[in-house]
């Protein structure tokens, strides 16, 4: 059977955690149907092939490109998928996976399922599940061309989790006309919202900006917490666009949601509502958002968000 | 400048979903259908762009059905010069690769600066024709992009990424794909809507061919566990601890 190839995300050195949740997808599969899992780094990185081969790679191939260029990025996969004879590429379906997703496509004559959120093979082939029209409804695909790219939407999929140890090899990286020559505004400390395993997100009914604090204590006391918000916050100034949830904004999937003076508007839910446990907090217990969430407390945000703090390190320091 | 936009035909986002009797696709029975808000962005960075250099030309272009000449009319009144029709019954059903290549073929050989796209149509929500399209035509693309600037026959973009902001560089000619926050777009004011009347609209019947993804079925998402109420004010927050820790297990 043919190899899968799974193309890497790196940022500062780093492999995404959304790109080990890729491999594990393609482990599964390779396990399923035969061929390798070939994980390819398009930019430096020094990989780190216990954790690698523990998600699922067989082989790391490491294209050194200084940076992060889009087009070149994506020559360099089509080039190895060819050389190797993948039949399928997998990304994650971050904001850099879902542009490279369609230039991979582009190379390989393939078709491509963006953003999966469940992937199996059967006797025909694979079959691809993913969310459309804004999440209100999913689609099952198959893609009809001999070779297949799809990208994964984050916390979808599992790393292998088995011990294995990747072996390494280094290939040519393509040249791209695009070049990523700077990053502004990087976030310290938290981490992003698409990617956090725990959100804890703040719309208009936390009244205004000065009152973050208590939603970033809430935070703090949830380890791996990252911030979200609303659109409406974001419009007014409170917060940053890299933290809006939601159509306009980004798609997340966490594990727990809690969304605090959200009135869960049809777009915000567009971006959350796939999230596994969703908690809402809001006074009027009319609000939209508590048709979606697994447990709702009606309530002045302001009141319960010290008390739901002070609760959590109660509990962490017993 | 020579600007081109591509636009497509979507439900409102405010559509309620109802599968259609095949099973695979969108009931359209009482769907309103908009001009994608993405491609809003697209149209008016293209119309920005051609003011700010005070002279060129902004051509769109749609693959879709007769009813797309509706939206393109609608682009022809916020201000672009004119306008093209990609007419096929199969457009709206068109997955992003056999979309991207109808698309490349119709703008290969014409002469351009910049290809606009919208980040993603709301419908199925690929992200991925404006990058296929622009690798197709051989040509750089810059994603989702927040802010723009031409000068020098480069382009020098910046688009959010996970954990920060990434400014890109490419030179012309290049594809964008604009994302909220690139600017807000006009409204098609009266006189616009009048002269667009008169703005070349061309339709060119097209052949798609065999799609390069199959639609197996579609359904309502899956459904979630009923929530409940856990009780009110601050009274319920070790309630609501003890089912996150014990019933959920999240924490
Ligand atoms: C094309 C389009 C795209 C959009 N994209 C997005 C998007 O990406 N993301 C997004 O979020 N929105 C998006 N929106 C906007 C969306 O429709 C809503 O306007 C927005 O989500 C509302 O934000 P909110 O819930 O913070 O504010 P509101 O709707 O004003 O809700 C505030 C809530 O706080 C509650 N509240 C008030 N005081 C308190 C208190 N003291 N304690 C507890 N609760 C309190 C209220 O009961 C209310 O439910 C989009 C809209 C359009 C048209
Ligand atoms: N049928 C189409 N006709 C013209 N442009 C399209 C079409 N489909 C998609 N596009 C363009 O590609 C962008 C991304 O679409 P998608 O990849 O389908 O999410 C849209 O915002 C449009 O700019």
């Amino acid at each position: 059977m043919a190899d899968i190839l799974v193309v890497l995300e790196v940022r500062d050195g780093k492999v995404r955690p959304a790109s080990l949740q890729a491999l594990g997808a393609a482990r599964g599969l390779a396990d399923a149907r035969g061929g390798r899992v070939l994980a390819l780094a398009t930019e430096a990185v020094e990989p780190d092939l216990e954790a690698l081969g523990g998600a699922g790679a067989d082989e790391v191939l490491v294209a050194g490109a200084e940076a992060h260029s889009p087009d070149g990025a994506a020559a360099t996969a089509v080039r190895v998928a060819g050389e190797e004879g993948a039949d399928l590429v997998l990304l994650a379906a971050t904001i850099r996976g879902r542009d490279l997703c369609g230039r991979i496509a582009a190379g390989l004559e393939a078709g491509f399922a963006p953003d999966c959120t469940a992937l199996e093979a059967d006797g025909e082939g694979l079959l691809f599940e993913r969310p459309v029209y804004a999440g209100k409804a999913r689609m099952q695909v198959r893609i009809r061309t001999p070779k297949a790219v799809a990208s994964l939407r984050p916390n979808f999929f599992q790393p292998a989790g088995r011990s294995h140890s990747a072996t390494r090899r280094d290939v040519p990286a393509e040249e791209g006309k695009a070049r990523v020559v700077e990053m502004k505004g990087r976030q310290e400390g938290r981490p992003d919202v698409a990617e956090a395993r725990i959100i804890v997100s703040g719309g208009r009914g936390l009244g205004g900006p000065e009152n973050w604090p208590l939603l970033e204590a809430l935070a703090d006391a949830l380890p791996g917490a990252a911030l979200g918000a609303s659109r409406a916050v974001v419009d007014a100034g409170w917060r940053p666009h890299s933290e809006q949830v939601g159509q306009t904004g980004k798609t997340v999937s966490p594990e727990l949601y809690i969304a605090v003076g959200i009135s869960g508007a049809i777009q915000h839910l567009a971006g959350m509502s796939t999230s596994k446990v969703i908690v809402a907090i809001n006074k009027d217990a009319e609000a939209p958002i508590f048709q979606h969430a697994t447990y709702g407390v009606v309530g002045d945000a302001l009141e319960i968000l010290p008390k739901l703090t002070e609760a959590l390190k109660a509990a962490q320091a017993g | 400048m020579e600007i081109l936009v591509c636009v497509k035909r979507v439900p409102a986002t405010t559509t309620r979903v109802t599968v259609g009797p095949d099973g695979k696709s969108l009931d359209p029975t009482g769907v309103e259908y908009v001009l994608n808000p993405y491609d809003e962005f697209a149209v008016e960075e293209a119309l920005r762009l051609k003011e700010a250099a005070g002279e060129g030309s902004v051509t769109a272009f749609s693959f879709g059905g007769a009813e797309a000449q509706k939206e393109l009319r609608t682009v022809l009144a916020m201000g672009a010069d004119a306008a093209v029709l990609l007419q096929s019954e199969a457009a709206a059903a068109a997955d992003g690769a056999t979309t991207a290549r109808v698309l490349a073929e119709a703008l290969r050989g014409r002469s351009f600066d910049l290809i606009l796209f919208g980040k993603q149509a709301v419908d199925l929500d690929q992200h991925g024709v404006g990058p296929m399209v622009a690798t197709l035509l051989g040509i750089p693309c810059i994603s989702e992009v927040v802010a723009l600037e031409v000068a020098d026959g480069k382009v020098t973009a910046e688009r959010e990424v996970e954990g920060g902001r990434e400014v890109v560089e490419a030179p012309l000619p290049c594809a964008v794909t604009a994302q909220k926050g690139l600017n807000e777009p006009r409204y098609a004011s009266l006189k616009g809507i009048m002269a667009a009347k008169k703005k070349p609209l061309e339709v060119v019947e097209v052949d798609p061919g065999e799609a390069a993804v199959e639609v197996v079925s579609m359904s309502p998402p899956p459904p979630r566990p009923p929530g409940r109420i856990v009780g009110e004010g601050p009274d319920a927050v070790p309630e609501l601890l003890r089912l996150l820790q014990e019933e959920a297990k999240v924490l």
